[in-house]
């Protein structure tokens, strides 16, 4: 089973950028030139298969933006019809100390989770990648990834325990003391960061491995043969030519990673006194403690706004639509 | 391919210099395994012993006082003194329940939105209508729109509608439309020969007894993949279902167990019962991952890629 897997895998990724160059134009023309009687009601069963989709797209997906959108300049408390009030909740947002405060700590942890994140996956793939083929050490490396956000929180809760955790005891034997890693404001978010590293560390060497493998192995020969050291093959060869994935890796992981929510709330509830209260769940908060719908949608929208400029600018920065393969 | 890369240009020192290499490697791997299981291990470990004994032993690698105890507890077949003898916080979860509600949201979701992407990712495929194209990039579009923006309005979408606590109320917003598996299908479709079906065709079969006697057993390697994928990330949701359930009648296991974890007590937490939890939750994707476990990282691997 394992080996009709791999074909129908690499069959996917090859036949359709096969078949739109070479075979759709004279299939097109075939069409064209003789209207079939089979496609006569097309448009109509077309039309049924889309309904559920497009209801979804339309009741989940385009009314709530909008409505979103609506909400963030309104006072709204679920109970009684939205109030209009224009820039209000904006002008409350440059004012709010708590929600600058939670931009800052997710900015933090953001810049740990990528760093870290990027560089230990990038590190696991390549060395991955030169050991072993192995699909069962890259099954182990994602076991995190199989498991939630709230099972990783609540088990990383124990290990960091400060009096029975196992990495306290330990720590305590080596320097006399416990680390407080969910409870003092220095190590709260490098803590919460290391649990999300480890979360989804695995999962992004995967991605990356399976990006290694698209490069051919004549150009590692070509560079071999001019003499390039390993170092250098990687400084050189690989990561440019890994660059698209790696573009992509780190583009979801900042997105991600912005709205962090199920490791916070389960470690720490935001705390120490709000060092760890990230902007989604300060937003939480906002609309599900205090019940300021309008005021919770204003920051939803802030935070939309700016994954969109940090996006744009990743893309841009990073190149990541185009590829040095060629 | 990496035995090419690694055999090298075979000269002495350089072989040398590559055992050291690779013995590093190798010794990172490792650790990388070990950090990666060890967690896994220390619950199972923990779920198996004695809370009050847990005191005395904190370092010891084998279960304190070896008990089932705590998955007695948190499935609600312990009675509360027998608890609350083996450390217990006296707190009740019913993971039973919780259990079955995941089973239900997790496969509900997931076939649900399987299938109906599957339906218009045929039709953007293979059928042919004006407006097509439009209305593709249009959904393409969605892609765009993150979940912030949409999950307060769409709970007081599901508030309105009066489906609060509620499988449906959980089940329908992500159960109709999804982006990026109508968009990952169709290319799938594009990339097939029709030939088969356009034989079809001549012989008379409709549109749709074609769809599901010829395209669908010809997608079923992507069918899975998004399946399998899709069940994961379901198993394991847990803001949308915190949002709009508070009754542990319909509340799935993340919930339940982030509730359990938080009303345990400040000073002395049920941690036997809590690791047994966390692996109540965790132990259907591992036996997922037991049985899809290649699939599972190709398929991981592949959606990367695409």
């Amino acid at each position: 089973m394992g080996e009709a897997m791999t074909v129908t895998e690499a069959r996917l990724g090859e036949k359709p950028r096969a078949r739109d160059g070479a075979r759709a134009p004279t299939r097109r023309d075939k069409r064209r030139a003789v209207p079939s009687p089979v496609h006569r009601h097309d448009a109509r069963l077309a039309w049924v298969l889309i309904a559920p989709a497009l209801v979804g797209f339309i009741l989940f997906a385009v009314y709530p933006t909008l409505r979103g959108i609506y909400l963030s300049f309104t006072s709204f408390h679920v109970l009684s019809p939205p109030q209009w009030t224009g820039l209000e909740n904006i002008r409350r947002l440059l004012r709010d100390g708590v929600f600058w405060n939670s931009l800052l700590v997710t900015v933090y942890f953001v810049a740990l989770s990528v760093v870290i994140g990027t560089f230990f996956s990038v590190l696991t793939a390549v060395v991955l990648h030169r050991l072993t083929r192995s699909t069962v050490i890259r099954g182990l490396i994602i076991l995190p990834f199989m498991i939630s956000g709230v099972v990783a929180a609540t088990t990383w809760s124990w290990l960091m325990n400060p009096q029975l955790g196992i990495l306290n005891t330990v720590i305590t034997h080596i320097i006399g003391h416990p680390i407080l890693f969910l409870g003092s404001r220095a190590w709260v978010i490098p803590s919460v960061a290391l649990i999300s590293v480890w979360k989804s560390m695995g999962y992004n060497a995967i991605i990356i491995f399976a990006g290694l493998q698209t490069i051919p192995s004549s150009i590692y020969e070509a560079g071999r043969i001019d003499g390039a050291s390993e170092t250098k093959m990687l400084r050189h060869l690989t990561l440019p030519l890994l660059r698209p994935i790696l573009a992509m890796v780190l583009i979801l992981t900042v997105i991600g990673s912005f709205q962090v929510f199920d490791i916070v709330q389960v470690t720490t509830r935001g705390g120490p006194v709000n060092a760890s209260n990230v902007l989604q769940l300060y937003i939480y908060q906002q609309a599900f403690g205090q019940f300021n719908f309008g005021y919770a949608a204003t920051m939803s929208m802030a935070l939309f706004v700016m994954l969109m400029v940090i996006t744009f600018l990743q893309v841009r920065l990073l190149r990541a639509s185009e590829s040095d393969m060629s | 391919m990496s035995s090419t890369t690694l055999s090298g240009a075979g000269m002495k020192p350089r072989r040398l210099n590559f055992s050291i290499g690779r013995g590093m490697a190798w010794a990172y791997i490792t650790g990388v395994i070990v950090v990666t299981v060890f967690p896994f291990y220390w619950m199972l470990r923990t779920a198996l012993s004695n809370n009050y004994a847990l005191n005395t032993h904190p370092t010891s690698p084998w279960p304190v006082q070896f008990t089932v105890g705590a998955f007695r507890r948190v499935l609600g077949l312990a009675t509360t003194r027998e608890a609350l003898a083996q450390g217990g916080s006296g707190a009740s979860i019913n993971l039973g329940r919780a259990l079955l509600n995941s089973v239900i949201y997790a496969s509900i979701s997931t076939a649900s939105i399987v299938f109906f992407s599957l339906l218009a990712a045929y039709a953007f495929a293979r059928l042919r209508w004006k407006g097509r194209e439009f209305m593709f990039t249009l959904f393409l579009a969605a892609l765009m729109v993150p979940g912030i923006l949409t999950l307060l309005p769409n709970f007081i979408l599901i508030k309105n509608f009066g489906l609060l606590n509620s499988h449906a109320g959980m089940i329908l917003p992500g159960a109709l439309f999804s982006a990026f598996n109508i968009f990952f299908l169709r290319q799938f479709m594009l990339g097939l020969s029709n030939e088969i079906e356009e034989a079809a065709f001549i012989d008379g079969a409709g549109p749709l007894r074609v769809l599901f006697r010829i395209t669908l057993p010809m997608t079923s390697g992507p069918v899975t993949t998004l399946s399998i994928l899709g069940f994961i990330t379901m198993w394991n949701d847990y803001f949308w279902p915190l949002l709009v359930t508070s009754d542990n009648s319909v509340q799935p296991l993340t919930v339940a167990l982030a509730v359990f974890k938080q009303s345990s007590p400040q000073d002395q937490p049920d941690w036997a019962g809590l690791m047994a939890a966390t692996l109540v939750a965790a132990l259907p994707m591992l036996v997922l991952f037991m049985v899809f476990g290649r699939r599972i990282v190709n398929s991981i691997g592949f959606t990367g890629i695409k």
